[in-house]
Parts: C-alpha cells; sequence; structure tokens
C-alpha cells in the first residue's frame, strides 16, 4: 500500500478506537460526580442533578462522544480532571519522558541483541549459550527483572536511584539506567534469536563464499556482507515488536515512577479522567501505528523486491 | 528434548499446584491466615521462604499462586484457541468480506500495544454481564476472558493459512462434487487438519497468558487480593524491597519457569 493509504489507514483505526475506547471508558464503574459525593458530604441530590446536567453526563453516551470528538476537531482536547491541567500540557513532556525510554530501551535490544545473534552464527559453540540466555529471557516477566535490579543496584548497592525522574541540577541518565536495561533485556531476546537464524542463512549464500575467495577478512564479510541482508527480517521485527514495547515501557514507567505515557494512562484510567485517557490512549496507539509504518518503509529502501 | 523438558517443567508446576492442599495440612499452614506479629520472617522451619508484609506463608502463597497462573494461562489460551479457530475458518472458508473484515481486525489488534487496551478492559465493572466482582473463581475467568479477546490473533492467523491450503485440495472438491453439506465438510475435513498448526500457536499463547495475567496483577487489575497470584505477591514484595528483598525472587522465579515450560514444550511441538 502507497504512504498516504497507510495513513488513511491509520487515521481510520484512530476514529474507530476513539470510539471504542469512549465507550469502553462510559462503561466504567462511577464517573466524577460520585467521586465529588463521596468527598463532600454536604452534596444534596439536587446538586447532584445540577452537576450532571452542567458537565453533560446526563447526556447518553453517543451524544457525548459527538461533543467531545467535535470538540477534539477543532483543536480542544480539554481539561484534566486529575491533575487540573489542559490535557495537551500534560500529554506533551509525558510523551517526551516515554520516547527517551523507548528510544534507549529499543537501541539497547537491537544493538545487544543482534550483537549476541551474530556471535552465535560466527561462533557455533557459542550458539546454546545465547538460546538458552533469550529462552529466559523472553519467558521472564520485565517487571520482575526490573524488581530484581531495584534490589541489587538501588537497595544493596545504593548506586542508582530506585525510581523517579532527575530534579533540576541531577544528571539525567542515572534515572533512566534501570528501566531501560529492565525494558531492553526482555525484548532483546526476540532480536538474538532472530538475528541468529537471519545471519545463519545469510552466511551460506554464494557470495559469501566468493567473498572470502577474494580473500576479505571474516569481520568484513559478517558486517559488509552477510549482516546487510540478515537486516530486512529484523526491520520486520521491529515493526511487530513495537506494541509489545510500549506496552512494556507501560509496566516499566508504573514500577519506576517515571511519569512518562504509560504512568499517565494508568493513572488517568484508575482515576476517571477521561477527557486524559482517551487523548494519550490515542496518541500512544497513533504512534505505535506510526512505528509500524516506519519499520515498513525501512525494510521497503532495504529490500527493492517488496516495493 | 525441548518438549520432554518443557514438558516436565510443567509437571512439576501442575503438581506443585495441585499438591497446595495437601502441602498445606502436612505442614500445618495455610496461604490466607495473617500472623502480624511474624511480618517478613526470615526463611525457617516453620517457614520454608519466609513470610510476606502480612506475615502469611510465602510458599503455601506461592503453591496457591500456581493453581491461579495455570488456569488463567489455560483458560486463556482455551478460549483464545475456540475464537481463532472459528475466526480462522470463517475467513478461509467465506473469504471476500468476511475474510476482509477479520483479517483487518487481526492485524489491528496485533498492531496495537496490548496493555493500555487491557487496563481499561480490566477496569470495566464486570457485575452488568452478570460475573460478581471480587470472588477468586470469577476474577480468573474475567482476566481469562479479557487476555483472549487479545489471544485469538495468533491462532486465527495460523488456523486461516492452514485452512486455505486445505480447502484448495481436490479431495474437498470431490467431496463437494458428492453433495457432502459444508458444515460436514468443515467439521470432518478441514478441522482435523487444524489441529498441528492451532495446537503450537495454543501452547505459545499459554506462555503470553501467564505473563500478562501477572502484569495486570501487578498492577492490582488482574487477582484481587487475598487471593494469590504470582502477579500480586510481587506487586506486595515491590513495595517491601528495602524490607525484605528475598520476598520479590520467588514468585518471579515460578513465574519464569512456568512460561519458559510453555515456549519450550511450543518449540518442540513445532519440530
Amino acid at each position: 500500500m502507497s504512504i498516504p493509504a497507510r495513513l488513511v489507514q491509520i487515521l481510520v483505526t484512530l476514529l474507530a478506537l476513539s470510539c471504542v475506547f469512549y465507550l469502553l471508558l462510559g462503561l466504567m464503574p462511577g464517573d466524577p460526580i460520585d467521586l465529588a459525593l463521596t468527598l463532600d458530604p454536604r452534596l444534596t441530590p439536587a446538586d447532584v442533578e445540577r452537576l450532571r446536567a452542567l458537565h453533560g453526563l446526563d447526556r447518553p453516551l453517543w451524544a457525548r462522544y459527538l461533543a467531545w470528538a467535535g470538540a477534539v476537531l477543532r483543536g480542544d482536547f480539554g481539561y484534566s480532571r486529575l491533575f487540573a491541567q489542559p490535557v495537551f500540557a500534560l500529554v506533551g513532556p509525558a510523551l517526551w519522558s516515554s520516547l527517551q525510554l523507548l528510544g534507549a530501551a529499543l537501541g539497547l535490544a537491537v544493538l545487544v541483541g543482534v550483537g549476541l545473534g551474530m556471535l552465535a552464527a560466527l561462533r557455533p559453540r557459542l550458539s546454546p549459550l545465547v538460546q538458552g540466555l533469550a529462552a529466559i529471557a523472553q519467558a521472564m516477566p520485565g517487571f520482575w527483572l526490573g524488581i530484581l535490579l531495584i534490589i541489587l543496584f538501588a537497595v544493596t548497592l545504593g548506586m542508582l536511584p530506585a525510581g523517579g525522574v532527575a530534579e533540576a541540577g541531577e544528571p539525567g541518565w542515572r534515572f533512566l539506567v534501570l528501566p531501560v536495561a529492565t525494558l531492553g533485556f526482555g525484548h532483546m531476546a526476540a532480536y538474538a534469536r532472530h538475528a541468529l537464524s537471519a545471519m545463519r542463512g545469510a552466511m551460506t549464500d554464494p557470495w559469501i563464499r566468493s567473498a572470502r575467495a577474494r580473500g576479505a577478512s571474516e569481520g568484513r564479510i559478517a558486517l559488509a556482507h552477510a549482516l546487510p541482508n540478515a537486516a530486512v527480517p529484523l526491520i520486520t521485527l521491529l515493526g511487530l515488536d513495537a506494541g509489545a514495547l510500549v506496552s512494556g515501557a507501560v509496566i516499566t514507567e508504573t514500577l519506576f515512577a517515571r511519569p512518562g505515557m504509560g504512568k499517565l494512562i494508568f493513572d488517568a484510567v484508575m482515576g476517571n479522567d477521561y477527557n486524559l485517557a482517551l487523548v494519550a490512549l490515542l496518541l500512544v496507539a497513533g504512534v505505535t501505528m506510526l512505528g509500524n509504518l516506519a519499520a515498513d518503509l525501512a525494510q521497503r529502501a532495504l529490500d527493492p523486491r517488496l516495493a | 528434548m525441548r518438549l520432554w523438558a518443557g514438558l516436565s517443567l510443567l509437571c512439576i508446576v501442575l503438581l506443585s499446584a495441585l499438591s497446595a492442599d495437601l502441602v498445606g495440612a502436612w505442614l500445618g499452614l495455610d496461604a490466607a491466615t495473617p500472623d502480624l506479629f511474624a511480618r517478613y520472617a526470615e526463611p525457617s522451619a516453620a517457614h520454608p521462604l519466609g513470610t510476606d508484609d502480612l506475615g502469611r506463608d510465602v510458599a503455601m502463597r506461592l503453591l496457591h499462586g500456581a493453581r491461579v497462573s495455570l488456569a488463567v494461562g489455560l483458560a486463556a489460551a482455551a478460549i483464545g484457541a475456540v475464537l481463532g479457530t472459528a475466526a480462522g475458518v470463517l475467513a478461509a472458508w467465506r473469504g471476500g468480506w468476511a475474510d476482509a473484515v477479520l483479517m483487518r481486525l487481526a492485524d489491528a489488534l496485533l498492531a496495537l500495544p496490548a496493555l493500555p487496551l487491557l487496563i481499561i478492559l480490566s477496569a470495566l465493572d464486570p457485575a452488568p454481564i452478570g460475573l460478581p466482582r471480587g470472588e477468586a473463581a470469577a476474577d480468573i475467568l474475567r482476566v481469562a476472558v479479557i487476555l483472549a479477546i487479545f489471544g485469538w490473533v495468533g491462532v486465527a492467523r495460523l488456523a486461516r493459512a492452514a485452512a486455505m491450503s486445505v480447502l484448495a485440495m481436490d479431495f474437498i472438491r470431490a467431496a463437494r462434487a458428492l453433495g457432502v453439506p459444508e458444515g460436514r465438510l468443515l467439521r470432518r475435513h478441514v478441522l482435523p487438519a487444524l489441529m498441528g498448526p492451532v495446537g503450537v500457536a495454543t501452547a505459545l499463547s499459554v506462555g503470553g497468558a501467564i505473563l500478562a495475567e501477572s502484569a495486570l496483577s501487578f498492577l492490582g487489575l488482574g487477582i484481587a487480593p487475598p487471593a494469590s497470584s504470582w502477579g500480586n505477591m510481587l506487586a506486595g514484595a515491590q513495595e517491601a524491597v528495602f524490607q525484605a528483598p528475598l520476598v520479590a525472587l520467588w514468585p518471579g522465579l515460578a513465574i519464569l519457569l512456568t512460561v519458559l515450560g510453555c515456549n519450550l514444550v511450543a518449540d518442540g511441538l513445532r519440530r
């Protein structure tokens, strides 16, 4: 499919998702007025009726959805009840924080995973070790590794912070090390396995033999001749992995109390903050689908047969 | 080899799940009794793996957690296998419009981040659809159904591919020419051919479901305490990393070994 067609498909999916999310959030138990009622015992039933009407909560769900969608199309994303700030102002910094985590973790997973996979393909004696490590990384709950890393590096050794973000003047990278290691390790497994099988396949290609016959060094053969051919399935994996990576970021952020999109979504859903939850969910879904699209485009650029 | 290693791991987990009550009666322990004077006790003869934040025996909670994890994993995989096989066969058999809708839906579910959607679905009130909230068995069913909403996709894609290749074969044309009704055709000739790929996909999804359950329970949206699941044990342990770091070790190790077992079985079946 062409790029404009893919973009239209993403927009249609987002539109459908916004309906589904709105409906699901509407089905959740309790609404903001219920919460206000539990906080202020002086509210009378008449006050509750008035507040419901004021916020439009007495109208049917579809009418509320249309009103919300109309406002969003006009660029009005509403206010977050939980944080008492415009949704737009909250989502920006959270997205930036999540992208830092995602980018660093993905970089780590790809570098270490592909490195280990190549090593195992070139040195067959190491391959059971790499495969064992990958099997363990794949079966391990990511947040458990996070807890273990906190126990080791934050509690026992006291080298790194157990969570949160840097305050002014502190170096920010210290707060990224453990979350990135947690998220990256689990995703490394898939890259290692795919790199291993792709490199194994690529190393049997005829041009490897001819490169060897011309006297190219083993390092050059691996990096310049085999790796580019092995890269196509790895980029497919990159696209398939995008959703799982974002899911992993949600739980990693909750564990390490990082104020990113994942924690924002969790807090918003738990706190009945509809405006915030909707926009944050749609944004995360949109970013994930764009990631998929980018992986597809990269794949076509690398493999002209697909274009 | 992988198949047997995986099966033996799963047998150990299954035996622990089944023996939870027996071991409890033998040691005189149970998973639910709190003892606030023995919070975070070190491992000892009375408590082989120590106690948790309410002084409950960690070993007993681990055994009972095995029941929950296996039940959720197997139930979610079974529901997903049934839904996925039905969707895959329908898509391959009807083709055209049904195929396009089902497979676009599958693509969309695969491309989306699952955990944020699972968080919303878990936060829904199950009462209107007739599931009581708070009972352990209802919780297990609720989590399994929610996980199956995403779990059917992998099965459906494999089932569709296998069904399409079977439906294109000559004996299907022969059966149709002989006037075999379509329902019987699908049941007798197509379904048996799907057992292999559906079996592998289901074995893989058991491990995935166990991991997802532990993540949801860790966030407080899966199995609700006082029932113990490995995920909610880890949630309790995370808050106590300073007082009792060891409590966090066992549930994670249990999840790791169980999921490893499932993945090994799936790997072994595929070969």
